[in-house]
């Protein structure tokens, strides 16, 4: 998290400039303008960035990324788009594993909701104040968050009842195979 | 119809459609049984009788959803008056298969995301990861891949046109568009040898060079086919009394809710917002050439279904600027002379062991970029596409992310189903365009 450039963007240098000490860290490798902020700061960053005169109108992208060897293990990665001066940023806050819960950008922008229900869906970051925290890619059912790297990758999912509306008695007498435990590929099959 | 690409940075955001407030979440949401949240909306007011409401589902397994989108619908008559959208039929796992694998292995993947349009995806992931490397593709690489990429955006338009025109009944429209379609992708195929999954792009590079005379082909399609039946299909829809119902007013979201939702592409051009990847920050060789960039009115479905139907005309206007450009370069190289990245000639391969331990590292281990993190965008056919790729500095991208212009695209399609009547379902989904492989990944 230290300067790669010697001379900073006008955009980079005005957010450090705006945020101050919210800022923990920065960089603009590869020509792309990132700073680092505390985990709880993240809608306070946001609404700064979006009222004010850098004109941050569109959350582009929200992702997370899970350093599992470091603390705080998930960093949730939004870029930003001004669609007036045509310029981005990327914003980054650290959520640590035992209370992964980030606050929800879904007041400020509507991309927000389907784009942290996907990083729910995958990383099991939860967002504060989201109005609709399910999952969005997978089934309600599904165990564990896929993309966290201690998800092994030929892991496979037990069998669920079918799902209705309402409930059905003769769920167990039409799928007797519910509730089996499966073989989970990496730990019983040797590869 | 269309702004200036020399006045782009001065083309005003105006506001067409009122908002209804500053950020809309598309009414209220309710809970129904089945992990059911629906966006609910109450025209005559909260105390509505809601007895007379009926819930409806739709798909996946509906052609209308294209096998890929569940919609549960709450009518009030034929009015849409609730929906919940839920994705995720295709999911496939791509950022977790791109993690096992190489920055060359990743490349198949990507084209089964739009794979209306595979090699802008292949491109896209190439320039992510050579904007990692440090390194600027040759001159000749950069006119193929401008040159393909609006080939792809043409043949993704006449696929989503097709697909929406056919869904309004319009089926001699769909066979116009399909049968030049498919005349363009086997033409692609003769340079990539692949009809649909073409995996042409290479992370430095291309897979092989464009034959001299393909171009000449290319061109025949163009003056033979495409530009005689988009005549044909604007002669047979445009003043379609039909058709024009169909579309007209239909699905209209204001430019606010559209930017907050980050939709880009058509369906963002059509509301009157001249933002385009292409002008703004040109990639590639986007900066040699000129087109306008064109863009709508009243954000509803005709005006997407015309500035479709411009752009691609804009496509092959680019095309005959590259035409020139890439007949003076024939025999230029391809790939970057970067022996992290392009794999030596076979016939060092076979001759020296330092090549042989090159080509032996950059197959079994993959190219290794810096450590560090990079995000690319590139304007694809339906929106901004755009790579977030993490490093640790391994063969293997640690975090692979890609931005789905579909996805986004689609978490906002509530907005302009709630008030609808249930038939406009069809065309509201038809001209968003959602690619099943991009949106689900």
């Amino acid at each position: 998290m230290s300067d790669t450039t010697p001379e900073l963007s006008p955009v980079l240098s005005a957010v450090l400039e705006g945020l101050g000490d919210k800022v923990l860290g920065w960089h603009s490798q590869f020509g792309d303008d990132t700073v680092l902020v505390d985990g709880a700061a993240r809608r306070d960053v946001a609404t700064w960035l979006k009222d004010g005169d850098l004109a941050f109108d569109m959350l582009m992208d929200t992702t997370v990324v899970d350093y599992i060897e470091e603390e705080p293990r998930f960093e949730v990665v939004d870029h930003f788009f001004s669609t007036k001066h045509h310029h981005r940023i990327r914003v980054k806050s650290r959520v640590p594993e035992d209370k992964p819960n980030s606050p929800s950008l879904t007041p400020l922008y509507g991309s927000a909701n389907w784009m942290e229900r996907e990083a729910f869906d995958m990383y099991g970051v939860v967002f504060d104040d989201h109005p609709d925290m399910r999952r969005i890619l997978l089934y309600p059912e599904f165990q564990g968050y896929p993309l966290r790297k201690d998800y092994d990758k030929l892991h496979e999912q037990p069998l669920f009842p079918a799902r209705y509306s309402g409930v059905r008695e003769t769920d167990e007498v039409m799928n007797p195979r519910v509730g089996v435990e499966l073989p989970i590929h990496g730990t019983e099959v040797p590869r | 119809m269309s702004v200036n690409r020399q006045d782009r940075t001065s083309t005003p955001v105006k506001t067409l459609a009122k908002p209804k407030t500053a950020y809309n979440f598309g009414g209220e949401l309710v809970e129904l049984p089945g992990d059911i949240r629906m966006h609910r909306i109450y025209p005559e007011g909260e105390d509505a009788d809601l007895s007379s409401r009926t819930v409806v589902n739709i798909g996946p397994s509906h052609p209308a959803m294209h096998g890929t989108i569940r919609m549960v619908v709450e009518l009030d008559g034929e009015t849409i008056v609730g929906v919940d959208v839920i994705p995720g039929y295709l999911h496939r796992g791509f950022e977790k298969e791109c993690e096992a694998h190489t920055y060359h292995q990743a490349i198949p993947y990507t084209d089964r995301l739009n794979y209306c349009s595979p090699l802008i995806n292949n491109f896209a992931w190439a320039g992510a990861v050579e904007k990692m490397f440090g390194v600027e593709v040759p001159e000749r690489t950069k006119l193929i891949r401008t040159y393909l990429s609006e080939v792809s955006r043409i043949t993704d338009h006449l696929t989503s046109m097709g697909a929406g025109l056919m869904e309004l009944g319009a089926l001699t429209a769909f066979l116009y568009l399909i049968e030049v379609r498919d005349w363009m992708w086997e033409h692609i195929c003769h340079v990539s040898g692949a009809r649909l999954t073409q995996s042409y792009g290479r992370v430095g590079g291309l897979a092989r060079d464009v034959p001299n005379d393909w171009l000449d082909r290319m061109n025949e399609i163009f003056e033979t086919s495409l530009i005689p039946k988009l005549r044909d299909v604007h002669n047979l829809v445009d003043h379609n009394r039909i058709f024009i119902d169909r579309m007209r007013g239909v699905g209209v979201v204001s430019q606010e809710d559209l930017i907050s939702y980050g939709v880009t592409g058509p369906c963002l051009r059509a509301a009157g917002v001249g933002l385009d990847c292409r002008t703004y920050a040109p990639y590639d060789a986007y900066d040699q050439v000129t087109f306008d960039v064109p863009i709508g009115k009243y954000g509803d479905n005709y005006d997407r279904y015309f500035v479709r139907m411009r752009e691609m005309e804009e496509s092959m206007k680019i095309c005959r600027q590259l035409d020139p450009l890439l007949r003076k370069s024939v025999g230029e190289p391809i790939n970057v002379d970067d022996a992290r990245l392009t794999l030596p000639p076979k016939k060092e391969v076979y001759s020296n062991i330092e090549a042989l331990m090159n080509h032996f590292k950059l197959i079994m281990e993959g190219p290794r970029p810096p450590k560090g993190e990079v995000y690319h965008a590139v304007e694809g056919a339906n929106g901004e596409l755009g790579f977030y790729l993490v490093s640790d500095g391994t063969g293997l991208p640690y975090k692979a992310r890609c931005r789905p212009p579909s996805f986004v695209n689609m978490g906002a399609i509530h907005l302009m189903l709630l008030g609808s009547q249930i038939a406009d379902i069809v065309p509201i989904f038809g001209q968003i365009n959602m690619i099943g492989g991009e949106c689900d990944r």
